[in-house]
């Protein structure tokens, strides 16, 4: 069937601005995901670990005792190796504990990486792991910036003291991390570290919606992140 | 047309070979049963040092595999006579080089039933997946030129026509794989050693080195091994290439050094001085960089002096020392110190495990299985004048 | 004719491999009894109907997968409209049990091996290991 070039032209333009229209409809009423972690909150109880138990547990994250093969999906490092090099000698701040995990980036480069998109930005924001889908080239861990990924290097379960019912495992050989606990949210609870956190230090909302409980902490309080210069726009912020 | 039959027919020494060649991939086989049933965890590689033996092998050796350009586009398209017999070699060295080159990315997955996922689910922004492609198509290429190129060369008939269209693409191709193998590397944003621009050419003067010299020392392998006299003339100029891109890669990782430490950014110096100094106490890695540097060293005087050069000897031991130099340079160090230290800052060292040196063995025999039957069938259509002078008129390619 | 009892031996051999899956069977005591899977005691109708069960069972939880991994979605509509959460232990494992009353009875039967259980748990073992 012959279309004339005006004709093509024209609905071409169509289509652009329909595409265009979607695009902001979409982002007008969408979700992105984002956490804020208050590291002075945090500081309030230097010994608990009540969020790393808490993802352990809901996860089924494995506890291997070759520090070699550990898997986490989040974690304590001290401030001056989570923000390395942004930390002087002279700050009160260098050997704090923070928590670290994914920051599901906007930007990642891990999902630029993945030779089969089995880690895929979501959405909503969230940077999801297919675990189907991973061929476990580690291509994802060697692009993360952030050290937040872990590889199953041998069979996870005989490592996993109190399966959770509710959610799977993972096998030997594919790649994990945080996911935002993406499962929770679909039934509405916040992730289970934010849940749990005695001083409520993690935050966790909506960054698309500005009312949100975070966008408010984040404009009024100063915060920063992590390795802010290689251009991965994480959304996990640390409030100091 | 691929004339495995002259395979089988071989000296005493030819079957000894093959069998060793088998009993070492039977270990490695062995070996790799074990991972599969454990998982990679029977390696040494950790969550922060999570490429190691293997993928630094592909690295190595797709570089070998990428200088087979370095003969057939002198012999193809600037008509240097003196590589007429030799592009079979080169050629047939990428195969074996490409074909390890696979197999190394192979068992380097933790789920390699899932290997197919990326064809099936094909994603452009990911630069393994043209690692893939390039792979294959360099691999398909390879072996269409070798096997016509020969085929004619026994039915004395010059090639069919469009073998020449494909030999060119050949060398843009070659200069490809290597430019993605590298782009593997300098895109990530975390990983400072390898986020330079340089780094592809850095792997394209080593492949250039380190190629060439392997084939100088197989050329007077196959020569010795037949009580034939080495072919002078290609071995030379074959010397040349080598010791210009030996110079260019030394050169290069100077660069290197220039930038990290008149910079002082502590990311850029950081995996450099855990190569070559150590950091916080931990130095598995300096004597292996120091003994590719002093071997750098001792094979650019061997090259760079005219009369060692033409000395057939000490020409052998030079290539030896750059092959050995660049495959501690680029199959150990590089990708290994690309991990350390870990984006927290922390050094976490890295050694392979047995198993893991045994399935690389065994892969590494694979190859020269592969190269030693296809050189074998190129030897036999040859009727043994391996390294005659320029053939008739009616079995040149390009007049 | 030296060659003769070689021939023979080769063939005896030979014939014995051919017929290894008789020997092989009988030895096993495998019996021509099919699988029997435990059916669901309270439901007696499944998400779709028994026949594309049969046939396209892993279709179905190939879609669910990419439903609920990749395209966030986790409720489903069965053609009767009745809805389920999309999941393999929350939702199939409910009515069906455990995978060795039910799953593995068929696929044991036909070797059929699957990656699946590699990461979902099975309910029934998983607590009882947890209690």
């Amino acid at each position: 069937m012959k279309i004339s070039r005006k004709d093509f032209l024209r609905l071409s333009g169509l289509g652009c601005v329909g595409l265009t229209f979607r695009k902001l409809a979409a982002a007008a009423g969408r979700t992105r995901w984002g956490m804020a972690i208050d590291t002075a909150k945090c500081l309030k109880q230097p010994d608990c670990t009540k969020c790393i138990e808490a993802c352990n547990h809901a996860h089924n994250v494995p506890q291997l005792p070759d520090p070699r093969h550990t898997v986490k999906w989040i974690w304590k490092e001290p401030f001056d190796r989570a923000f390395l090099n942004q930390v002087d000698d002279y700050s009160p701040l260098r050997a704090a504990p923070v928590m670290v995990l994914c920051n599901h980036c906007d930007d990642p480069p891990c999902v630029r990486v993945c030779p089969t998109q089995a880690t895929f930005k979501r959405d909503d924001g969230i940077v999801e792991m297919d675990y189907h889908r991973c061929i476990g080239c580690r291509y994802c861990m060697a692009a993360c910036p952030y050290g937040s990924r872990s590889f199953n290097w041998q069979d996870p379960r005989a490592y996993i003291h109190q399966p959770n019912p509710d959610f799977p495992t993972r096998t030997k050989g594919v790649v994990e991390k945080c996911n935002f606990c993406s499962e929770r949210l679909a039934v509405g609870q916040p992730p289970a570290c934010v849940a749990v956190c005695p001083e409520k230090a993690l935050v966790f909302g909506n960054l698309a919606d500005p009312h949100s409980e975070i966008r408010q902490l984040l404009a009024s309080r100063r915060h920063m992140r992590r390795k802010p210069e290689l251009g991965t726009q994480p959304q996990v912020f640390y409030i100091v | 047309m691929l004339m495995f039959e002259k395979a089988l027919t071989g000296s005493r020494r030819y079957w000894i070979w093959l069998a060793c060649l088998f009993a070492v991939m039977l270990a490695g086989l062995l070996a790799y049963r074990r991972q599969l049933d454990y998982g990679l965890g029977i390696t040494g590689l950790s969550r922060d040092v999570t490429w190691g033996l293997y993928i630094a092998q592909f690295t190595f050796l797709v570089g070998v595999a990428a200088s087979a350009v370095m003969v057939v586009l002198p012999y193809y398209i600037h008509h240097v006579k003196a590589f007429a017999r030799l592009t079979i070699l080169g050629e047939f060295l990428a195969i074996a080089a490409v074909t390890m080159c696979m197999l190394f990315i192979f068992v380097d997955m933790g789920q390699p039933t899932r290997v197919f996922n990326v064809l099936l689910y094909p994603t452009p922004h990911s630069l393994m997946f043209w690692d893939m492609i390039s792979l294959a198509g360099y691999l398909v290429l390879n072996a269409v030129i070798a096997f016509t190129t020969l085929r004619a060369e026994r039915e004395s008939v010059a090639p069919p026509v469009w073998i020449t269209a494909v030999i060119f693409l050949s060398v843009p191709w070659a200069v490809s794989i290597h430019t993605v193998t590298a782009f593997l590397y300098n895109g990530l944003p975390g990983r400072s050693l390898w986020l330079t621009a340089i780094l592809a050419p850095r792997f394209l003067a080593s492949a250039f080195a380190s190629g060439p010299a392997l084939l100088i020392l197989l050329a007077m392998i196959i020569a010795k091994v037949n009580h034939l006299p080495s072919p002078r003339e290609p071995i030379q100029k074959l010397a040349t290439i080598v010791t210009y891109a030996m110079v260019i890669s030394v050169f290069f990782v100077l660069m290197e050094f220039f930038t990290a430490f008149y910079s002082h950014i502590p990311e850029h110096t950081e995996s450099l001085r855990y190569m070559f100094a150590g950091l916080g106490g931990h130095a598995r890695l300096a004597p292996w960089m120091w003994v590719s540097m002093l071997l750098a060293a001792v094979s650019l005087v061997l090259l760079l002096v005219p009369r060692y050069r033409h000395h057939d000897t000490l020409l052998a031991a030079a290539c030896g020392m750059v092959f050995v130099s660049l495959w501690i340079d680029k199959g150990i160090g590089l990708i290994v110190a690309g991990f350390i230290p870990s984006p927290f800052g922390a050094v976490t060292e890295y050694s392979p495990s047995l198993p893991e040196i045994l399935i690389t063995l065994g892969i590494w025999a694979v190859g020269a299985l592969i190269l030693t039957v296809l050189y074998k069938i190129a030897f036999s259509v040859r009727e043994g004048v391996l390294f005659s002078p320029t053939p008739s008129a009616k079995a040149e390619v390009l007049t | 004719m030296r060659d003769r009892p070689v021939i023979y031996c080769g063939l005896l051999l030979f014939a014995g491999f051919l017929t290894l899956p008789i020997w092989h069977n009988l030895a096993a005591h495998v019996t021509t009894k099919g699988p029997a899977p435990v059916l669901p005691a309270h439901e007696k109708q499944c998400v779709a109907p028994l026949a594309y069960m049969r046939t396209s069972h892993m279709d179905l939880l190939f879609d669910w997968r990419a439903d609920v991994v990749r395209q966030s979605g986790r409720d489903y509509t069965t053609f009767d409209g009745r809805h389920y959460n999309m999941s393999l232990t929350k939702t199939c494992l409910q009515c069906h049990g455990s995978k060795a009353e039910f799953c593995d009875r068929c696929h044991n039967y036909t070797a059929v091996s699957l990656p699946c259980w590699n990461c979902h748990l099975d309910v029934k073992p998983v607590l009882r290991s947890a209690r």
